[in-house]
């Protein structure tokens, strides 16, 4: 057992952070937390677009695409290596991971070869935000209940409806979506897959107001859209096989919360007085940062062992599918624990402390508890997936999609 | 990067799963726990004819001079298996601290037997019903001369030798005894008889010294964090047996119609047990890098390893139970036979408790890397 990275991969990892040296800062040597602008904002965009295209140039953007793409073909392993360099510095972030992590590849397998080098090439360079348009009102975690429809019209589809929880819909110039081409087939059977273009006319953007005050999300209203034909990826009726693909990725592979974890729960309770001692010393509190610590050193660990298993060209097992519901919940343990550590004060948005770390890990972590797969969602992949245990019953198996209850 | 055993080690902890599962190790946990054995001697000398014992000692010993991870491997099997036999206190524990603290004349003397299974070796720390300090030692020693009473030994019955937390002149002492008349040994009752525990009253009994005067508090630390994680295998080995169990029996036993294991409310308890028994898994092998590789950063790797993997054995064994219903009520049904295993190993090196603490304690020694690395 070692930590090291072999010869092969030092020299990778000595290059990655060569470069990240001469285009970016690192986030120890910063000192504002936003120095790109608050995310969402115009100066944010820039910054985005900006650090986008500066990797594209040099190859890193998606270095594990093939060359002609703009990718440099580098392995899984080589790709971790980047994300942990990159990972050390401040650079804009968020703009465009559901893109490149969710269109990227449904392109890249279902596009035709001329679409691929008119679309990928941008999509990678920033100059191109791509989004994904698969919830609906009434289609969340069940995501094929979606009902948004596509009407064959000549060389064209018409598309009538609505999707919701749509990341960057706002400033985004292209969509994967999935819509019902046929209600009086089976559930799964009558989705066909599509690209669209954001700028079509009859598509109506509205940002949807969150819990934390901001509008990362959007609900997206299609009325008599058309998408070329020529558009559609994987055939007709093809439509759930081609999101399911994408889905997975997006419900294993979500990544780590981001926020406030042990370490900074740990420098918290060392500052913070308790009744004339510090926090720290108070034997509920360390049992709590305690189990945090475990979990995050848990998740961590998790990855390496992942990361074994690429270094040695073995497929990884299934563990990486417990990070995100691990990390969210410890997110919302220890924004509560931050906030109740001031008592009655705790409520107050105050520039006096660093609380706003626990305030917005508090309120943020309700909503990454839903994003991309549920908890409990996520735990009946880990229960089917990995432990094989039998799905439910369903009241949706064998009934057209038009004769399945709806509860409205 | 390479977080994972080597093909060999596998292979070996392979074997060792083939050997137990052959032996019958579980059905022989619960017959030394019927019949109030303390342990399976066929067993013990089976695993000693195997050389498992001296899987640590070295070839100029006699032993097979192997690392801990390959004693970690065996571990988990053992743990899976609940085996019946005297292997974490003679092992993880005594012959450690023979390793690390005797002299070589001790060593000389011991590491052989140890490996032929002449002598059997155990760790002899609690007095009162309350977790053990430095301060509240009161076995004390004057000369090499060792006189009080020690409790909740673990295999004492079968063992020569013990290595007893005393107090001398200069502070806490580790003392090695040979267990003989001087020493009155009784069984003790337990909430897990399948693994023999013991009282031990020594009378002016002849106790050689481990190490420096005064330093065995530290030593017993140092010693302590090393087998944690040998421990926390152990405790995989039996938090995966128990989600094996409950995965089978889910899908098997049918309730209003359907698998039980179609519920969503079984699916995510089992979901919960893997989540913990995954991080716990990582977290021991962190630890077992952190022994294998005598790291700085082991006092915290083991500490971590030891809450993940108790709090994982307790979740596994305890929810077990409850998807087996009733039937995982019964003496029949091998669910008690795990929880009871769960609860002891997560009190033979100390509660979860004293870990999460000495976890903080570590912490607030060395500045914590897991933020850094940005992994």
């Amino acid at each position: 057992m070692n930590f090291n990275d072999t010869e092969q991969q030092a020299q990778f990892r000595a290059k990655c952070s060569a470069w990240l040296k001469n285009n970016a800062q690192l986030t120890s040597q910063t000192s504002n937390h936003n120095p790109h602008g608050k995310a969402g904002s115009p100066e944010f965009l820039d910054a985005s677009r900006i650090w986008q295209k500066k990797k594209f140039d040099a190859g890193w953007a998606m270095l594990h695409w093939p060359k002609i793409y703009g990718g440099l073909e580098a392995s899984p392993l080589e790709r971790i290596i980047w994300g942990q360099e990159e990972a050390k510095f401040n650079v804009p972030r968020g703009v465009y991971e559901i893109g490149l992590g969710m269109a990227g590849p449904v392109m890249m397998q279902y596009a035709t070869e001329q679409q691929k080098q008119r679309y990928l090439p941008p999509m990678a360079a920033g100059e191109e935000i791509w989004c994904q348009l698969f919830s609906e009102p009434s289609a969340g975690s069940d995501v094929a209940g979606l009902r948004s429809k596509a009407v064959k019209d000549g060389d064209d589809w018409i598309i009538n409806g609505q999707k919701v929880w749509t990341s960057g819909a706002q400033f985004c110039d292209y969509g994967i979506i999935v819509v019902r081409h046929d209600p009086n087939l089976d559930k799964h059977a009558g989705m066909t897959f599509f690209f669209v273009d954001m700028k079509s006319p009859g598509i109506d953007i509205k940002p949807i107001k969150q819990i934390t005050g901001g509008s990362s999300f959007n609900e997206v209203y299609f009325n008599d859209v058309r998408i070329p034909d020529s558009q559609r990826l994987g055939a007709v009726g093809d439509g759930w096989r081609v999101a399911i693909t994408t889905l997975m990725n997006e419900r294993l592979a979500v990544g780590d919360a981001n926020g406030v974890d042990a370490a900074e729960a740990f420098e918290w309770a060392k500052g913070q007085d308790d009744h004339g001692q510090a926090l720290i010393e108070n034997r509920a509190v360390r049992e709590s940062i305690a189990d945090w610590y475990c979990q995050a050193s848990g998740l961590k660990n998790t990855k390496l062992r992942t990361m074994s298993a690429l270094s040695k060209g073995d497929t990884p097992g299934p563990e990486a599918s417990i990070t995100k519901v691990v990390s969210a919940n410890k997110l919302q343990a220890i924004g509560n624990f931050g906030i109740d550590s001031l008592d009655m004060a705790g409520m107050l948005k105050t520039e006096l402390s660093d609380v706003h770390d626990f305030h917005n890990a508090w309120l943020g972590s309700a909503g990454l508890r839903i994003a991309g797969g549920t908890d409990e969602i996520l735990k009946n992949i880990i229960a089917e997936r990995v432990l094989g245990l039998p799905q439910d019953p369903r009241a949706d198996k064998g009934l057209a999609f038009k004769d399945i209850p709806s509860g409205s | 990067m390479n977080l994972d055993f080597s093909d060999d080690q596998k292979l070996l902890q392979s074997e060792a799963r083939k050997f137990l599962e052959k032996e019958q190790s579980l059905q022989r946990s619960r017959s030394v726990l019927d019949q109030q054995q303390a342990l399976d001697t066929d067993l013990w000398q089976q695993i000693v004819a195997m050389g498992w014992t001296g899987i640590r000692i070295p070839e100029e010993y006699d032993g097979l001079g192997l690392g801990h991870l390959e004693l970690c491997m065996v571990a988990e099997e053992l743990g899976r298996s609940l085996a019946p036999v005297p292997f974490s206190s003679s092992v993880y524990l005594f012959t450690e601290a023979v390793i690390k603290f005797a002299s070589d004349e001790i060593k000389q003397d011991l590491l052989p037997k140890l490996v032929t299974g002449e002598c059997v070796g155990t760790l002899a720390i609690t007095e009162q019903l309350l977790a053990p300090t430095a301060q509240n030692m009161n076995v004390t020693v004057a000369g090499n001369t060792v006189s009080g009473s020690k409790i909740a030994v673990p295999d004492a019955g079968i063992a020569t030798h013990v290595i007893v937390l005393c107090k001398g002149q200069k502070g806490i002492e580790l003392r090695l005894v040979e267990l003989n008349e001087d020493c009155n040994v009784q069984k003790q009752d337990t909430i897990d008889d399948s693994r023999g525990h013991f009282s031990i009253d020594f009378r002016n009994a002849q106790g050689r010294l481990l190490g420096d005067h005064g330093e065995g508090w530290a030593l017993l630390q140092n010693l302590l964090d090393q087998a944690a994680v040998m421990f926390s295998f152990e405790q995989l080995g039996g938090a995966q047996a128990t989600l094996d169990m409950a995965t089978n029996y889910a899908q098997q036993r049918f309730a209003f119609g359907r698998a039980i294991g179609s519920y969503q409310a079984i699916k995510h308890k089992l979901a919960d047990m893997y989540i913990k028994l995954t991080l716990a898994k990582s977290n021991s092998y962190y630890g077992a890098w952190a022994l294998s590789t005598e790291s700085a950063e082991l006092a915290v790797a083991a500490a971590t390893a030891r809450v993940s993997a108790t709090q994982a054995f307790n979740y596994c064994s305890q929810e077990n139970i409850q998807t087996h219903g009733g039937n995982g009520f019964t003496w029949e049904y091998d669910c008690h036979l795990f929880y009871r295993r769960a609860k002891l190993l997560s009190l033979n090196v100390g509660s979860l408790a004293t870990w999460k603490e000495k976890l903080i304690h570590g912490l607030e020694k060395t500045q914590p890397t897991n933020a850094q690395q940005g992994v």
